[in-house]
Parts: C-alpha cells; sequence; structure tokens
C-alpha cells in the first residue's frame, strides 16, 4: 500500500467494504459521520458502486411499532435470501449531546445474521444535516452489497420528512387511536406515504383509523396514479407484513414502469448535491464572516436601530455582479 | 463535545430478566454525553459482538448476575478478536469474585465493576478509559 496516513487508512477500508466487510463498513459510517474531508475520498471510491439497493423508508410518530415492523421486514426479506441494511435515525437528542438509541432493541434476533447489517444513528453534530448522513450512511450499505435498505426514523417533522424523503417507497407506520392525531400530521404525510402501515391492528381503534386515513386519502384533491395502499399489520405477531412487502413490491414495479423510480432518485441526487454545496458555501463564504467582531458590532448597530438588517447583510455578502444573472 | 462520538454498546447477558441497573447506567452514560446503543436482555456473546462491529462501538459494557462470566467474557474477547475488533474495550458490572476479576483483566477485559460501584465511577471510569483514547485514536 502507497498510500499513507488518513487517506491510506480509508482506502484500505474502502476496499474492505466493497468486498463486503463488516468491520470496515462499521468503521466506514463513523467516518462519515464524524469527519468531512475523508467524506469525499469515500464517496469517489464507494458512489460508483452504488444504485443497486432499493431503499425503503419507514416513518411514523413514536412508539408506532416501526422497529417490530422493520424486524419482521428483515425476517420476511431474509427468506428471500435477500441481504438487508437497516438505518435507524433516533433524531432525538435531550440535551448533552448524548443519546440512548434503542431501535435496535427489536431487531436483536438479526444481529448475528451475516445478510444483516443494522446501524443506528444519533443526531449529533452531522455538518451536513442529520438527512444527509443517514443517506450517505445508506450508500455505504448499498456498495457492502446490501439488496434492500431500510431506513426507520421517527417522527413526521422536517428532518425526518427530508430522511424519508431519500428513501425509493415511503412507508408511513400509524398506531390505532391517533384520533385527530392522523388529521395534525396529514400535511407533512401525504405527500410523502407510498404505503399506509395501521400497525397494532390488534387493538380496537384500528379499523377507526384506518378508515380516517381512507378518508384523507380521498379528500386529496388530485387524486394521483398511486393510491397509496393502507395496509393492516399486527408486527409483535407476525401478522401482515409479509402482505406489506408485497405491496412495497408492487410500489417498487409501479415506479419503475411508470418511469417515476429514475425521476425521485434524480430529485434525490439534486438534492444532495443542493444540500452538500449549501453547507460548503455556508462554511467557506458565510461562516468566516459572521465570526468577526464587525459583524457583532453591526449586530449591535441594528439592535439599536442604527442600520437594518438588509444593510447588515448587504456589507456581509455584498450583492454581486452575480445578481442580474 | 468530544464525548459526543464515543458510542458505547449496553447489554445484559444471561437469563435473569431484570435491566434496571444497566438502564440506569446507560442513562447516565447519555446524560454525560455518550452515545449509548441499548440492546436489551439475554444477548449472546456472537449478538453482542456482531452488534458492536455493526454500531462500531468504542466499548462494550456487559452486565451480568447468571455467574456465567469465566464464559461470556473470555467469548467476547475472543470473538472481538475474530472480528478485527479488538480495539473496542470491554467493560462489564455484576457480581463477580475478587479473584475472577483479576483473571479476567488478565484476558483483556478492561474492567470489572461490582455492586458496589456507583454510576458516577461509571461514567467517570467511560469518560477516561474509552472517551480519550477512542477520540486520539480516530
Ligand atoms: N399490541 C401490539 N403492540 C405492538 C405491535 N407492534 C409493536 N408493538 C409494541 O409497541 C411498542 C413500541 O414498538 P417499537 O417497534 O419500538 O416502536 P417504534 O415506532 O420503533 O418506537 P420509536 O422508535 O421509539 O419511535 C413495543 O412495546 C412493541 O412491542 C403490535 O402490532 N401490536
Ligand atoms: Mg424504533
Amino acid at each position: 500500500m502507497d498510500n499513507s496516513g488518513i487517506d491510506g487508512r480509508v482506502a484500505t477500508l474502502t476496499e474492505r467494504l466493497l468486498r463486503g466487510d463488516r468491520r470496515a463498513a462499521g468503521r466506514l459510517i463513523s467516518t462519515i459521520e464524524d469527519d468531512s474531508a475523508s467524506v469525499e475520498q469515500i464517496m469517489r471510491a464507494v458512489y460508483p458502486h452504488t444504485g443497486q439497493a432499493y431503499v425503503v423508508g419507514l416513518t411514523g410518530p413514536p412508539g408506532a411499532g416501526k422497529s417490530t415492523v422493520v424486524d419482521e421486514l428483515i425476517r420476511v426479506l431474509r427468506e428471500s435470501e435477500l441481504r438487508v441494511g437497516v438505518v435507524a435515525v433516533d433524531p432525538n437528542s435531550p440535551f448533552t449531546g448524548g443519546a440512548i438509541l434503542g431501535d435496535r432493541i427489536r431487531m436483536m434476533r438479526h444481529a448475528a445474521d451475516p445478510g444483516v447489517f443494522i446501524r443506528s444513528m444519533g443526531a449529533r453534530g452531522h455538518l451536513g444535516g442529520l438527512a444527509v448522513a443517514a443517506f450517505n450512511t445508506a450508500l455505504l450499505l448499498d456498495a457492502m452489497g446490501m439488496d434492500i435498505i431500510l431506513v426507520e426514523s421517527v417522527g413526521v417533522g422536517q428532518s425526518e420528512l427530508e430522511i424519508t424523503g431519500a428513501a425509493d417507497t415511503t412507508v408511513v407506520v400509524i398506531p390505532p387511536g391517533m384520533g385527530d392525531g392522523v388529521q395534525a400530521i396529514k400535511a407533512g404525510i401525504m405527500e410523502i406515504a407510498d404505503v399506509f402501515v395501521v400497525n397494532k391492528a390488534d387493538h380496537p381503534q384500528a379499523e377507526r383509523t384506518v378508515a380516517d386515513i381512507r378518508e384523507l386519502l380521498r379528500m386529496d384533491p388530485s387524486p394521483p396514479d398511486w393510491l397509496p395502499p393502507i395496509v393492516r399489520t399486527v408486527a409483535t405477531q407476525n401478522q401482515g407484513v409479509d402482505e406489506l412487502w408485497r405491496v412495497v413490491q408492487r410500489h417498487r414495479q409501479y415506479l419503475e414502469q411508470s418511469g417515476e423510480l429514475r425521476r425521485r432518485r434524480k430529485r434525490r441526487v439534486e438534492r444532495e448535491i443542493v444540500g452538500i454545496a449549501e453547507v460548503r458555501l455556508r462554511a467557506q463564504v458565510l461562516n468566516p464572516k459572521l465570526a468577526t467582531t464587525e459583524f457583532e458590532t453591526m449586530i449591535d448597530q441594528a439592535a439599536e436601530r442604527k442600520i437594518d438588517p438588509y444593510q447588515v447583510v448587504e456589507r456581509v455578502v455584498p450583492r454581486s455582479s452575480d445578481a442580474g444573472r | 463535545m468530544t464525548e459526543g462520538r464515543v458510542r458505547v454498546l449496553m447489554a445484559k447477558a444471561g437469563l435473569d430478566g431484570h435491566d434496571r441497573g444497566v438502564k440506569v447506567v446507560a442513562r447516565a452514560l447519555r446524560d454525560a454525553g455518550f452515545e449509548v446503543i441499548y440492546t436489551g436482555l439475554h444477548q449472546t456473546p456472537e449478538q453482542v459482538v456482531n452488534a458492536a462491529v455493526q454500531e462500531d462501538v468504542d466499548a462494550i459494557g456487559l452486565s451480568l448476575l447468571s455467574g456465567a462470566h469465566m464464559t461470556l467474557f473470555p467469548r467476547i474477547l475472543s470473538l472481538l478478536a475474530e472480528q478485527d475488533a479488538t480495539d473496542i474495550r470491554v467493560f462489564g458490572g455484576g457480581t463477580i469474585p475478587d479473584d475472577d476479576v483479576q483473571s479476567l483483566k488478565a484476558l483483556g477485559v478492561a474492567e470489572i465493576f461490582t455492586p458496589g460501584a456507583s454510576t458516577v465511577d461509571i461514567v467517570e471510569w467511560v469518560r477516561t478509559h474509552v472517551g480519550e483514547s477512542a477520540v486520539s485514536g480516530r
């Protein structure tokens, strides 16, 4: 190996990853999480080997049963001898930057299966945002040879929408008895849900929730050519998840045949590129200027109404000749 | 802030059904800024080590009461060696006799906390023996 230092370490790990080495995969995911500089080197080596895996996002409110559904999906996929990568994202980090990541608990029966790779991800310190980190992790799992990648993320807030927005098929898991809750989260989920799962269908309120979702779908003014199916599951009793997988496969077929899969993936890559560019622009152009004492002084002046915020911005980022373009 | 990058896998091995102790330690580590991957009860060494490799943790904290420590810890260490992961520290807690503590440490278990240890002790140990070396090792 003629490489040395960090570059050499990353190059070796990348080669190992492409051969399916799990230790290398684990290490590289940490590297992309921690260190922005090596990401470029890793991506250059890995990216040509990606695009093979199919990515399924699962989101929904806390405790809906997402991890239990993922655990069952792993079982179903392993029965078809598909290799499965899981990214379990937990954006909650109460304070101090620490976190307890517990999604894995429900999936431990698959821990020692060489055809399964599960990675938990917390919220802290991702330069490009949590969605980018989750997306890059999925790329590494893709490159190491996983056929299907399941991305679990709690909630339906903005960052979670971005996370599942990076999926090919997005599954929204709803527990029974949300009542007006379904209404409340509708704004976010209507655009992203390709498939609804009403989990805990053993619960008496389940049919009511199915009806609520159906009602919401009916209110959608422009019926799309894919009407999101609603699948009932009891993930703790192995019920309905085989059917869920059949529905996801149908959605995949629809995406492939309609050309929508290519459009989706193109839009995803575009978002990724814009996101990376924004981070770099901010770091190179904006952050150095915001860290100056002049900027502090201008904030004071603006707070005292001596100048207005637009004048401050004009001094920090002058409207350049680009503006007319 | 540097602790934010340190990941610790916490697991409970053995047949007994209590995880209160390990959960208390997990929360204390979280509050100290560590990222804790909690894997739950009844874990086998194979599950623990495979999860640790996938999660790329800096340390494994194993809690056990069952008396099987003289088989479980060595098994974990040898599986870590097989997976090219001997840099992952292994520490543990449980009712373990002094003699066994010494033997386990000689085998490569980094630290054993017996029931008298406080969570403060454990957090402090992780901070000095896992946190700093993990950060400098990257
Ligand atoms: N009755 C019933 N309980 C279920 C079902 N699926 C999951 N649960 C239980 O619901 C609880 C939460 O399940 P998880 O799979 O951890 O839910 P989650 O959505 O991943 O939770 P977070 O990741 O914390 O948001 C657990 O106690 C499960 O055992 C089900 O179909 N029926
Ligand atoms: Mg979960």
